[in-house]
């Protein structure tokens, strides 16, 4: 029920409004409302009641554990929420000047200069405002790169089919053209089809790795120098960083641009839709073509002085990505979050996020399950396909997906990706107990065996949530999404 | 695997087409295609007039769970596309040979259909990618 739905004309909540009301006088006439706004017309214990029991149809980490392959769905630390909602964070307004900014443009800089180590890259910008506007970033500068040379013959990017579906997308919506290369049966990209694909109009390749096959990518040095070779540059996308952080660097492996989800690898609230972080890495031959602004320090001697650069210091710079630099917010949590970890802990973060994924797939494996690639080690993710399912029981990876959330778990990512058929893609990270990953493995084990003696139960799944099984075809043919009073 | 005529030919992509007896040919998607998807929500199909090569991308078909590019099985020009998907793209799943068609082209070249797979190469196709 919508809270316009509950509502009486005439009903209001004004016990918290202004006794006072303000004059307003600088609005011009014309701009002035003529008629009232159509607002919900509800009692305060009304809102209080409609929101609370919203919020608790939530399916979030702080309720419970959400395997969501691909997403990195880890537990945010509350101390990093609550450094970074330090009243002088909070109230400083975003134009304030940079004397009355110093503070926030130490985090800024400092969390630039941890991301370039963490990622073996020569610059970085923390001004994309989520994943896919870092992907855009990155794949424009490999654009800007280019055309400043001279060099327009360009006009392909290669992306693997194991790729994210945002990285075609980011190339089409950069002017590219896509290339798409096989993946083999062992996870690894067909490095021969690769060689035949490249040539004087490649601009670059998209890659993950490790790849969403959940697998490391092995001839990663081979493709680099394949690509470089042909004129190529290689971006890579930050989404599985997790599983490498502070162990493997993308800038070793011979990439010359990257994003990274701070959303996820770094802690912050995700899943939410919003607000996000994806800022950009790059190579020394990327480093003029950075978007703006970002944070400098001005050489006056003594103490540090902390400043934007703009446009003037980047004259290349493919420009603004937003109107102020990034979300303040969630780069700040990301800045508390690794100065809380230091060096030692990111090395911990892959670590037990790598042991977690293979503990749990070496489990499901033994409880019957069958592993995309059972002969490659998971990396922090990993896949299990349900096609023995199907066929002998006829209950699907989906069936599978909806019952999990009886028994109180997210289900991981389904169908995702596209070339293993009925896939699930999970991925436990670092911050879960081993009760927790346990409990999973329990959980799928009864639900094979409800499969193999009530097909039926499966297939009706969920019970026990607000809503009951959707009918995704009816929502896709029939797309309804707007509000209607 | 149980729905593939024999009077049809077959990419390995899981496109079909039909020689018709003026001389023009129908695509669609195979039955085993659409099962693969789950039920299809839209598709896209090229523009009535426009040049399309074998081999070449010429759609979209979108289920549920997947986006699959269509690969047109032979070179020529469009001549008619199926305006019915529009409203009902549930034909694709329910009647994939003869309804859920996509588009019909005026064959630019026979010989392209030598290239293309008979229904017993297919079939074998299928069964190597089961496993």
């Amino acid at each position: 029920m919508l809270i316009f739905e509950r509502g009486v004309t005439g009903r209001n909540a004004t016990a918290q409004a202004p006794l006072v009301k303000a004059e307003v006088t600088s609005i011009p006439a014309e701009l002035m409302r003529k008629s009232k706004a159509k607002l919900p017309e509800v009692s305060e214990l009304q809102v209080v009641r409609h929101y609370t029991n919203l919020s608790r149809k939530n399916f979030s980490i702080d309720t419970q554990f959400y395997p969501l392959g691909s997403c990195t769905m880890k537990y945010n630390p509350r101390g990093a929420h609550k450094v970074a909602s330090l009243p002088g964070f909070l109230s400083r307004h975003p134009l304030a000047p940079e004397s009355h900014s110093q503070g926030y443009l130490t985090c800024v800089y400092e969390l630039q200069e941890i991301l370039k180590e963490v990622t073996g890259m020569a610059g970085v910008s923390l001004s994309p405002m989520a994943g896919a506007q870092g992907e855009f970033a990155g794949v424009a500068m490999i654009k800007a790169y280019h055309d400043k040379r001279g060099d327009h013959e360009r006009c392909e990017i290669i992306v693997p089919i194991a790729a994210h579906g945002t990285n075609p997308a980011t190339a089409v919506m950069c002017g590219y053209k896509v290339k798409e290369i096989p993946v083999l049966n062992d996870g690894d990209v067909d490095v021969e089809a690769l060689k035949e694909a490249v040539g004087p109009q490649t601009a670059g390749i998209m890659m993950t790795n490790p790849s969403t096959c959940g697998v490391f990518e092995r001839q990663i040095e081979v493709i680099a120098k394949v690509v470089h070779d042909a004129g190529g540059l290689l971006y890579y996308d930050g989404a599985n960083l997790n599983a490498i952080l502070g162990k493997v660097r993308p800038g070793d492996m011979g990439f010359d641009v990257l994003h990274m989800n701070l959303h996820k690898t770094f802690a912050t609230p995700h899943g939410g839709g919003g607000p996000g972080s994806g800022p950009v890495a790059v190579g020394e031959r990327l480093l003029p073509y950075l978007p703006t602004p970002i944070a400098g320090i001005e050489d006056a001697g003594g103490e540090p002085d902390y400043c934007w650069l703009g446009q003037e210091a980047l004259p290349d710079s493919i420009g603004r990505l937003s109107a102020f630099m990034g979300n303040a917010g969630i780069i700040l949590r990301a800045y508390i979050y690794a100065l809380f970890l230091g060096r030692d802990g990111m090395h911990r973060v892959s670590e037990f996020s790598t042991l977690n994924a293979n503990y749990m797939a070496k489990k499901l494996s033994d409880a019957g399950f069958d592993l995309a690639y059972d002969d490659r080690r998971a990396t922090h993710e990993f896949i299990i396909t349900m096609s023995k399912q199907a066929k002998e029981l006829g209950v699907t990876a989906m069936d599978f997906a909806k019952r999990l959330l009886d028994y109180g778990y997210h289900a991981p990512t389904t169908y995702f990706p596209l070339l293993v058929p009925e896939c699930l893609l999970i991925e436990p990270t670092e911050t879960e107990s081993i009760d927790e990953l346990d409990g999973f493995v329990e959980a799928m084990t009864q639900i094979l065996k409800e499969a193999e003696s009530s097909a039926d139960l499966v297939k009706g799944a969920p019970y026990s949530q607000p809503v009951k099984r959707l009918d995704d075809v009816k929502a896709a043919r029939e797309l309804d999404v707007a509000y209607k009073a | 695997m149980s729905n593939i005529p024999a009077e049809l030919k077959y990419l390995s992509s899981h496109e079909w087409v039909r020689v018709e007896h003026d001389g023009t040919a129908t695509v669609g998607i195979t039955y085993n295609a659409q099962d693969l998807l789950g039920d299809v929500v839209f598709v896209e199909l090229p523009e009535v007039g426009s040049e399309l090569n074998a081999g070449e991308e010429a759609g979209v078909v979108e289920s549920v769970k997947a986006a699959s590019d269509i690969f047109s099985p032979v070179s020529g020009e469009v001549l008619e596309i199926n305006e019915n998907l529009e409203e009902s793209p549930d034909f694709v799943n329910s009647d994939p040979y003869n309804e859920g068609w996509f588009y019909k082209v005026k064959l630019a070249d026979e010989s392209d259909l030598d290239d293309l797979l008979d229904a017993e190469a297919y079939a074998a196709a299928c069964e190597a990618e089961d496993h």
